[in-house]
């Protein structure tokens, strides 16, 4: 089984984001940056196959060259090598334009799954694993928390987190899916692994490799834009109800919630 | 100048913050309190391949540079003392000596066991009235028939009394020297061997979980070939053993004095007193600012020493500089950050107490503050 994870680098989940005060952007100047959290499930589980199987892991990564460090930390995890498509055009794509680029970085690699995050922390779009299967029109499942290979990887199981339940989906191999906390618990990147990644073969290309225009990718190819940032606005402090036991505290929160909160 | 850590430093930083914060910190305070040694944190950090990381890989070490295992003691400390001093009592103690001055046999037969983590090793050089002056060790070797006979006893030494503890290398007087002074040789001691009895465990007021132990040595005979490298070097290799140590010991007051800053500011921005979180309040707000100085500088010194150490320059100066001003400035940030949480950080429900306790070793260990200040007063002609 040859498998390709798509792994995004996103602001630390501890960062406290600010917004520029054009709202165009957040500031990046002071921000530490970290492998996506639900990308990190799919590496662990794309190496997981690897043990069962055999065949290879590829990291596939977009982004400017500070994400190579990120792309270092799947390798250090035990991927064997990584694509990093690093271009100036790149920059600022959404769900679809991003898709547009790794489909094309995939043709002419050899693969039987393709791993994504369900989503990244940092936008929350959770759409380019689904985007980028329609574009490679392959079968795509998403939100998995479990996934059994068929012996002969020509299919698989899937457990899916839905609405209320779980949904179980048998897949026909090659199929994009995307991974959820629960599928398993992502190694540690060990010291020999850390010392060895530097080693590992590191692909990079820039748009002409990829063979694709400037206008169908990053900003310049998104179906969205962004207008304006804004922080959400701040919580304004809570009420404390006064009164003697249920009976005088009840009556007034059901007011409340009826004339002022206008929930029920 | 270059500040920045090298790709595999960064790396290395974030994976083990994540293994301690994870693996370490859950369990911390209960290991703390139960005073027993943890052979599943061992474990874990033997898998993470982190229990010999400046030895060569050709004995099973990281091959790391002496930069990155400082970190990596830093990270642990930043979580739990306790784990960090027996993880770089082994490497700085244990295995460093073996690995510097040991003989090709004797990095053969110890190091791929030290480096995996399934056997610990020590080092034995304070002895009840031998501290600070080293010179004053009581502990003899004599020389017979292709043996030595060791006897004596050491204290307080870290990794001796494990289950899984392997080996020791001791310091012993072997003789006289030629202008009259000890000659003392560094030899080393397996675990078992007749003789050789390991007391029990101290009580200590912090780094609680480790293991601490008095040795006794009773006609202790070990085979010629145990003597640690070249006849008349035991000296100059312990000063030097204790120059690397003292980094890491640094790297502990450094770890150490980043988690109690960093409990100290999470505090005072959530504990609300007189309607406004305690950083609100200036004098909260200027001593979490110089802590966090404080600490910055402390970081700029002990990073510049092991940067020395790496590139094989003079750096004993530097590792005292380091060592002094690492363990001090935790002394100062673990009291203020105590001081921030109140009545609350009295209790043991908050990691800082234990924090607060794990710090004073770190003036007395691995040469005190007093004598680092010897130390250096000495680069000095003082």
């Amino acid at each position: 089984m040859n498998v390709v994870v798509c792994v995004k680098q996103v602001p630390d989940t501890e960062s406290v984001i600010k917004v520029k005060p054009d709202g165009s952007d957040i500031i990046t100047d002071d921000l530490k940056y970290v492998m996506n959290p639900y990308d990190e499930y799919g590496v662990e589980e794309a190496l997981q196959i690897k043990e069962k199987f055999g065949g290879s892991v590829t990291i596939l990564c977009m982004g400017p060259s500070r994400v190579v460090e990120t792309i270092r930390t799947g390798l250090a995890m035990g991927a064997d090598k990584a694509i990093h498509l690093d271009d100036p055009a790149l920059e600022g794509g959404d769900a679809f334009a991003t898709a547009k680029a790794l489909a094309e970085a995939l043709k002419g690699i050899e693969y039987d799954l393709v791993l994504c995050g369900k989503q990244a922390v940092d936008d929350d779009l959770s759409q380019t694993g689904q985007t980028l299967a329609e574009l490679l029109g392959f079968p795509h499942a998403s939100l998995i928390q479990k996934l059994e290979i068929a012996d002969d990887n020509k299919s698989a199981t899937v457990h899916c987190q839905v609405e209320g339940g779980l949904a179980v989906l048998d897949v026909s191999l090659p199929a994009v899916l995307t991974t959820q906390k629960g599928l398993n618990e992502p190694r540690y990147a060990s010291l020999p692994g850390i010392m060895k990644a530097k080693k590992k073969p590191l692909d990079t290309k820039d748009l002409a490799a990829l063979g694709l225009s400037a206008d169908s990718v990053g900003c310049a190819g998104s179906k969205t834009i962004i207008t304006k940032m804004t922080p959400p606005p701040e919580r304004a402090a809570g009420k404390v109800i006064e009164g003697e036991g249920p009976q005088e505290t009840v009556p007034k929160l059901v007011q409340l919630l009826r004339e002022e909160a206008k929930v029920i | 100048m270059d500040f920045d850590l090298t790709e595999e430093q960064r790396i290395l930083r974030k994976t083990v913050r994540d293994f301690s914060e994870k693996e370490i910190g859950p369990v911390a305070a209960e290991l703390d309190k139960g005073e027993s040694f943890s052979y599943e944190i061992v474990e874990k950090m033997a898998d993470l391949g982190i229990m010999g990381m400046p030895c060569g890989e050709e004995y099973g070490g990281g091959g790391t540079d002496y930069l990155s295992y400082i970190i990596a003691v830093e990270e642990l400390a930043r979580v739990d003392a306790s784990s960090a001093i027996t993880m770089c009592a082994h490497t700085s103690l244990g295995i460093m000596p073996i690995y510097y001055y040991g003989t090709e046999e004797q990095k053969k037969e110890w190091l791929p066991k030290l480096t995996s983590g399934k056997v610990l090793a020590s080092f034995g050089l304070t002895e009840p009235d031998a501290g600070s002056d080293a010179g004053a060790t009581k502990t003899s070797a004599k020389f017979d028939h292709g043996v030595w006979i060791i006897n004596g006893s050491k204290c307080f030494i870290t990794n001796a009394g494990t289950k899984i503890s392997g080996i020791i290398t001791i310091t012993a007087v072997t003789g006289k020297r030629e202008d009259g002074r000890k000659e003392i040789e560094c030899i080393l001691v397996p675990k078992g061997t007749e003789g050789y009895e390991v007391g029990s465990s101290y009580e200590k007021m912090g780094w609680r979980w480790s293991d601490t132990r008095a040795l006794y040595f009773t006609d202790c005979r070990v085979p010629e070939e145990n003597l640690l490298g070249k006849k008349g070097h035991g000296l100059r290799q312990m000063l030097e053993i204790l120059d690397g140590g003292r980094l890491s010991v640094g790297a502990m007051g450094l770890g150490g004095a980043q988690g109690a800053f960093e409990m100290a500011l999470k505090y005072a921005k959530e504990r609300f007193q007189f309607g406004k979180p305690l950083s609100s309040f200036q004098v909260n707000a200027f001593k979490l600012s110089d802590m966090l100085t404080e600490i910055e500088m402390a970081r700029l010194m002990l990073y510049k020493a092991s940067w020395l150490k790496d590139r094989k320059r003079p750096f004993i100066r530097e590792a005292a500089m380091g060592k002094l001003v690492c363990s001090e400035t935790m002394g100062r940030v673990v009291d203020q950050a105590l001081q921030l949480h109140g009545g609350y950080g009295y209790m043991k429900e908050y990691p800082i107490e234990r924090f607060y306790r794990d710090q004073k070793v770190l003036d007395i260990a691995e040469g005190t503050s007093e004598i680092q200040r010897i130390v250096i007063s000495r680069t000095l002609g003082c």
